[in-house]
């Protein structure tokens, strides 16, 4: 029914999508995208796993997670490993699977004792259990240790980026619109409220958490598998805040927002490139001055919404006639 | 007994800096609900002021701590007016960012201005090692423990008696209600600010004195642990602040000494999140009741 009744947008959508994928491929193939461009491309591609899947945790959830950084980690070094191993396409996609199952274990250890910590509390202990996560795989041989693991063989191609962007984004969007996403939604709203009408508060909380991490854990197989060097230095807090960053310019609970931040930092980052030292001086005051002038962010908590389009249109046509 | 009593000196020393950066993290976070990132920065600069004071000017320790207290007390003022306030009633994630802006820019500017590489402290004072009973103490681990003993009870002692000190409980219960009653709300929050950034720029000059070497980055690792401090002491408690930093040296020295150094970090805050999970609110947080 729901899908009948919505098909005219989720067309919409799909044309959106594969028209994306065509006019990078033919960019790709006529020049005008370098190789410069393709990486920020696909930079941009996995900020945007990450900052959606942080976005649902913060924005959706409402529960302050810092410690996405360390449930990327997972799944990079999942991806790492495992195709350091045996480099085949094949590997590659069992290990994001692999990833992920261990990203969501890990989440589970984390968010079953802590998701029960509100506000500022929670933010600290999920930063420190990431922290925890990274201090443990710098101190494993598997890992090779603080030096991180290089040569690992380039199989996420921005193909792959974008086609994974898109799976999940649909995951979690749907996830949102979903029942247990409207739970979610009313546990962000006011907790005992929710409480109070039925809603199992904690496993939706966690649900929430769950899926956030893997996400993180696939952008984390992008990454490792796109760089072909990581480190257990990239996943530090740094890190963690750089996502939130994101989340918080787009708009906290606005998927559109993350999106439209991820590019936008990513270009901004790009061009900084020549600036050297003076880069991230620049990047910083851009920031604080955004924040003062915007504080809900670009997007606030607003959404691109065919829908809303093509509802907008029909009523201007109802007007005229 | 002897290894253990050394171990004791040491966390001790290095426990009551994280508890003068702490009790920065605490006050603020008290008055304006905000962990306040760029705390770890101010430490920084007041660190580099030491090491330019002394090394140029050729202050005393004395005048160089003093001196370094009024500018990180003036830069905390500035930060505070210029990026925190306009968004005092913007939602509070906005104004983290702003804070981690604000860290970024310090960080990066300091490197920008001055090179990023690491320099040394200038030894303002010989250092001399006390033997008593086996233990070695060094005078400027003691000089460490009286300094920020002296100024914790200063500033218990403003908090707790002068009329600022009332003003500033007053806001962190209640903002309205104490400007019902005519207290200036942005004099308290700055000076809230003047009084922890200047706790920070005393430790950024005992931290140079003790390991000798500093650079743009130093305040980032310490910042985030300072932070964790605060949060196992009960963020907004000032005497929690205190507790937790020494709490937090003294677990890190302890792991170290019995061969785990590679993972201090991860020991501080496992215990973090365990005393998270036992006490929700820290070892002095106020429990608050929900209520509907």
């Amino acid at each position: 029914m729901i899908l009948k009744a919505n098909w005219k947008y989720n067309l919409c959508w799909l044309i959106l999508m594969v028209a994306g994928f065509y006019l990078m491929n033919t960019l790709i193939l006529v020049g005008i995208i370098n190789s410069f461009l393709e990486n920020m491309m696909v930079t941009i591609g996995i900020n945007i796993i990450l900052a959606v899947g942080l976005n649902l945790v913060i924005g959706f959830a409402g529960q302050f997670s810092l410690g996405h950084a360390g449930f990327m980690a997972v799944g990079a070094y999942a991806t790492a490993i495992m195709i350091s191993k045996t480099p085949t396409a094949g590997t590659f996609y069992i290990s994001i699977i692999v990833g992920v199952i261990v990203a969501i274990i890990a989440a589970l250890v984390v968010g079953i004792p802590t998701l029960r910590l509100r506000g500022d509390y929670l933010a600290i202990a999920t930063m420190g259990a990431a922290e925890i996560i990274r201090i443990i795989i710098n101190n494993l041989k598997i890992t090779n240790g603080p030096s991180g693991m290089f040569n690992i063989p380039q199989f996420a191609t921005w193909p792959v980026v974008y086609i994974m962007v898109c799976v999940t984004t649909i995951i979690i969007v749907n996830f949102i619109h979903s029942r247990g996403g409207r739970a979610a939604l009313a546990v962000r709203e006011d907790e005992i409220a929710a409480e109070s009408m039925g809603i199992n508060v904690f496993k939706w909380k966690l649900a929430a958490f769950v899926l956030g991490a893997a996400t993180a854990a696939v952008a984390g197989s992008m990454q490792a598998s796109y760089l072909q060097t990581i480190a257990p230095s990239n996943f530090n807090i740094m890190e963690s805040i750089a996502i939130l960053i994101i989340v918080v310019l787009g708009g906290v609970g606005s998927i559109t927002g993350s999106f439209v931040a991820a590019g936008i930092l990513g270009v901004v980052d790009a061009a900084l490139q020549n600036f050297g030292a003076l880069r991230m001086v620049i990047y910083a005051l851009v920031l604080i001055l955004i924040m003062i002038f915007k504080p809900s962010g670009i997007m606030g908590a607003t959404e691109l919404s065919f829908k809303r389009l093509f509802n907008r249109k029909n009523k201007k046509v109802g007007a005229k006639s | 007994m002897t290894t253990l009593f050394q171990q004791l000196i040491n966390g001790l020393s290095l426990g009551s800096i994280y508890a003068l950066l702490a009790l920065g993290y605490t006050m603020v976070y008290g008055i304006i609900k905000l962990i306040n990132f760029a705390h770890g920065d101010i430490y920084m600069l007041g660190a580099f002021w030491g090491y330019y004071t002394i090394n140029y000017w050729h202050f005393n320790f004395i005048f160089a701590l003093l001196s370094a207290m009024v500018v990180c007390a003036a830069s905390g003022v500035i930060i505070e007016y210029f990026a925190y306030r306009p968004l005092r009633h913007a939602p509070r994630i906005t104004a983290l960012i702003t804070a981690i802006g604000v860290s970024y820019f310090l960080e990066n500017g300091m490197s920008y201005l001055y090179g990023a590489d690491t320099r040394d402290f200038p030894q303002v004072i010989k250092q001399v090692n006390y033997n008593l009973w086996g233990v070695r103490v060094s005078n400027i681990q003691i000089l460490i423990l009286v300094t920020a003993c002296l100024l914790m009870i200063l500033l218990q002692l403003i908090i707790k008696k002068t009329k600022m000190g009332r003003a500033m409980r007053a806001v962190s219960v209640d903002p309205d209600a104490a400007e019902l009653v005519g207290i200036n709300i942005n004099q308290t929050i700055s000076f809230t600010f003047a009084l922890g950034s200047s706790m920070a720029g005393a430790a950024g000059v005992l931290i140079g004195l003790y390991y000798n070497s500093i650079d743009p980055l130093m305040g980032m690792t310490p910042g985030i642990k300072a932070f964790v401090a605060a949060v196992v002491g009960g963020i907004g408690s000032v005497p929690g602040a205190s507790l937790g930093g020494f709490l937090i040296g003294l677990l890190e020295t302890a792991v170290q000494s019995i061969g785990l150094s590679a993972y201090k970090d991860a020991a501080v805050y496992l215990v973090l999140i365990i005393i998270l999970l036992v006490l929700p609110s820290g070892i002095f947080g106020k429990n608050v009741k929900e209520k509907v």
